[in-house]
């Protein structure tokens, strides 16, 4: 299956709802009238795009209203627009450093699913011929580093643990090492989940940052904070207070394969100016896409 | 928790309670303002629509406009229908069964592992025997969690490693139940989506199975708009009996709260708000509607003094402190008190108020002060911590190096606890006063809280006591 298929798949339940409705709500009349602008807000609210955004989109409806009259606007494509422009960004590809090991750490708030996605991140790079290191940072969570080890077994990537209650920045300074004597070309770093309210955890995590910058100058090379489809609002808090505490390089969206539309992640590009890199459609190791805004919006708001 | 929703309202409420006659117009704006607020804080769009067209009705009816000052009965409309809500009272378990079997369900990483390891210490705690059962079969090393968590309670835990047989899983466990004992099953499920068809016919399957009197929707309270789809789906599908709202400690504004109530009509029974595993509370939609609305949270700031504080040694350092004779082995012992009650910014978030003075106060800091003080006190002679005067520049000295403080630490902690002492005396006066006019007496109760509860009933801001001894 193609890429915008499954995209398009994993965002059918939205996509159809958000079309329908929007259709119905303009065919109905053909001019712009309170009522109907209220319900096109509706929809866009309904799909976690936030008021700002929400009122954004809705403004440039209007403003197509009003210079080139109903009948000839196209309300999806204006809509598809500002959704595109909001996520118009730098390349999403993932970062590789100048010469050897490229670390990445993954960051979040509890239950995102950081984990799965460190190790589809494995799977992706393997499968395009680059050799992938595992750390498991999160040495707090009963099982997680369990957890971590049966996909690196299932991929056959090998995975670097240290024990429960370890100080997790020892753990990622030694994750490095072993994925350098090993030649790796990535590390993914599995850190564990942590509402961005907990300052001591917020630190904690500045500290493995550090220590990793220490042991090779420049780690991580990239931050990636992982995001909940369906979290609405908080996603915005969360990534800034997470950009704030360890300067995130870019988001990645999971469980986008239910019927959450995401909506939050084009308002978080749109204010932080994070680019949504990847995107979790599913449980198995294969299902990570790289992100296409265009296709994003396509598949939100395309016929 | 809810902050940024109750800061927001309170603006609104600023605003109407100056408003002396109601009109369509003058509230329209107001109105917006509450529905934004809502949407806001991931309240579904549906539901936010449908609050404020009760508001709104209730408002404009010819009982508010005769009042006295319409802009407080709208305030107190808007209250009301908020914590009409949130529901009523709370929620207990139906625990009749025997054995008693609940189902925790619910999407991918929303914390039912967690929740069930933290329900079940709850149970245990009031003299059930749970056995909890490992059901999630897909997630790699879910029944390690599992059995982690079942080892710190040290609770029993049901697992099968390899297993794929959910229903085999459950009728294994019912018979180790009968066998072992144990009254209450908890079931682990795996995390699902609602829309995914065969998980959840798996979920009746299991359902029909073990006949729960409980099926609980383990939701995120930062569940945005989808909150209220995977509420009916799973509710249409299974029949749940309520909910765990995860994850409150952070600062999610609870909307899935407030939309999972109105749209399933079914209550949410417990919080999750934190890490740990005692971090699990029953929920209670009434003291949830005042904290939404900045009131603070008092009666639970209360228990959870009644639970931790020694009421005999609270009252004795009440005495003490009315009488000024508060010493600084007193201040250890109520430092240690407190440092029992949790983390203080949970503390102060209860407070009324309490959460706006908090925005921005890095909370860390003010805890790291508590250790220090801690360390500097411990390093005094019993005889010094009774009688500070005679702390003379040699001894600060030695108690510097022997906490790994400078000397001006010292000084500075010694100072503060003059003006303390000087502010106690003043407190106790006013209390005393208090007593007689009849005002008060609850609060007295509070003494553990010593410096912090003492500023009694208004508390737009924090006491300066408090503020004292935080150091700012």
């Amino acid at each position: 299956m193609g890429l915008f298929q499954r995209i398009k798949q994993g965002l059918q339940k939205t996509h159809s709802r958000l079309t329908q409705e929007i259709k119905r709500i303009v065919t109905r009349s053909p001019k712009l009238t309170g009522e109907s602008v209220e319900e096109l807000e509706a929809a866009l609210l309904g799909a976690d795009f936030g008021t700002t955004l929400t009122m954004q989109i809705v403004e440039a409806v209007r403003r197509g209203y009003e210079t080139q009259g109903g009948s000839k606007l196209d309300v999806f494509a204006v809509a598809r627009r500002e959704v595109e422009s909001a996520l118009a960004g730098p390349n999403p590809a993932l970062a590789q450093a100048d010469t050897g090991l490229t670390v990445v750490s993954l960051v979040g708030v509890n239950g995102t699913g950081k984990t799965t996605t460190s190790a589809k991140l494995a799977k992706l790079t393997q499968n395009s011929g680059k050799q992938a290191v595992l750390a498991a940072c999160d040495t707090f969570r009963a099982a997680a580093i369990e957890q971590l080890k049966l996909w690196g077994d299932r991929l056959n990537v090998p995975v670097v643990a240290g024990t429960y209650h370890a100080d997790p920045a020892a753990v990622a300074h030694d994750a490095i090492s072993a994925a350098q004597s090993r030649g790796a070309d990535y590390l993914f770093v599995d850190t564990a989940g942590r509402l961005h309210t907990k300052n001591n955890l917020m630190k904690e995590l500045q500290k493995v940052h550090r220590v990793m910058d220490k042991k090779l100058p420049g780690a991580p090379h990239e931050v990636l904070l992982v995001v909940d489809a369906t979290t609405g609002m908080n996603a915005l808090t969360q990534a800034r207070e997470f950009h704030k505490a360890v300067t995130l390089t870019g988001l990645v969206i999971t469980k986008l394969d239910g019927t959450s539309r995401g909506g939050m992640a084009v308002a978080i590009q749109r204010e932080l100016g994070l680019p949504i890199k990847f995107i979790g459609v599913g449980e198995q190791a294969e299902d990570l896409q790289p992100f296409s805004a265009a296709e994003f919006a396509e598949a939100l708001f395309g016929e | 928790m809810f902050d940024a929703l109750s800061s927001k309202l309170q603006n609104v409420f600023r605003n109407l309670r100056g408003l002396g006659r109601i009109s369509e117009d003058n509230i329209a704006d107001a109105l917006r303002d509450v529905r934004m607020a809502l949407l806001d804080a991931d309240v579904n769009f549906k539901v936010a629509r449908d609050f404020i067209d009760r508001v709104k009705t209730k408002a404009l009816g010819a009982e508010v406009v005769r009042t006295v000052q319409p802009g407080q009965q709208i305030v107190k409309i808007i209250h009301d229908e908020l914590v009409d809500l949130l529901g009523s009272e709370n929620a207990g378990l139906d625990l009749s069964g025997k054995p008693t079997c609940i189902l925790m369900v619910g999407l991918h990483g929303s914390g039912k592992t967690t929740s069930s390891g933290k329900l079940a210490r709850l149970l245990h705690k009031q003299g059930r025997a749970p056995l909890l059962v490992a059901a999630d079969v897909y997630r790699p090393a879910a029944m390690d969690q599992l059995a982690t968590l079942g080892r710190q309670l040290n609770l029993p835990v049901f697992t099968r490693p390899g297993e794929k047989d959910v229903l085999r899983i459950a009728r294994e466990a019912m018979a180790e139940a009968e066998a072992t004992h144990r009254n209450v099953l908890l079931f682990d499920t795996a995390g699902r989506l609602q829309i995914d068809e065969p998980l959840v016919q798996e979920l009746v399957r299991l359902r029909d199975v073990v006949k729960p009197r409980e099926i609980l929707l383990v939701l995120d309270s930062a569940t945005g708009q989808e909150a209220v789809n995977v509420a009916t789906h799973f509710d249409d599908a299974l029949g749940i009996t309520g909910a765990v709202l995860t994850k409150l400690d952070g600062d999610a504004r609870g909307g899935a709260a407030l939309s999972f109530r109105s749209v399933v009509g079914k209550p949410i029974k417990f919080m999750g708000v934190g890490e740990k595993l005692e971090d699990f509370e029953p929920f209670h939609p009434e003291r949830m509607g005042q904290r939404i609305l900045g009131m603070g949270d008092v009666v639970s700031l209360v228990e959870k003094a009644v639970e931790t504080v020694d009421e005999e040694e609270a009252r004795k350092l009440e005495e003490k402190m009315r009488r000024g004779q508060f010493t600084l082995e007193d201040f250890l012992a109520q430092l240690r008190q407190m440092k029992k009650m949790g983390p203080l910014e949970g503390l102060i978030g209860m407070l009324p108020g309490g959460s706006e003075a908090l925005k921005g106060a890095d909370m860390s800091k003010s805890e790291k002060e508590f250790r220090r003080m801690e360390g500097i006190i411990c390093a005094m002679t019993p005889k010094e911590r009774r009688n500070p005067n005679i702390l003379n520049a040699k001894r600060r000295i030695r108690i510097a190096n022997g906490s790994g403080v400078k000397v001006a630490d010292v000084n500075s902690l010694l100072k503060r606890f003059t003006q303390m002492q000087g502010m106690m005396k003043k407190m106790g006066k006013m209390q005393k006063m208090l007593g007689k006019m009849g005002g008060l007496g609850g609060l007295g109760g509070l003494g553990g809280l010593g410096g912090m509860g003492g500023g009694g009933g208004k508390m737009p801001k924090l006491p300066k006591g408090m503020r004292g001894m935080f150091g700012r």
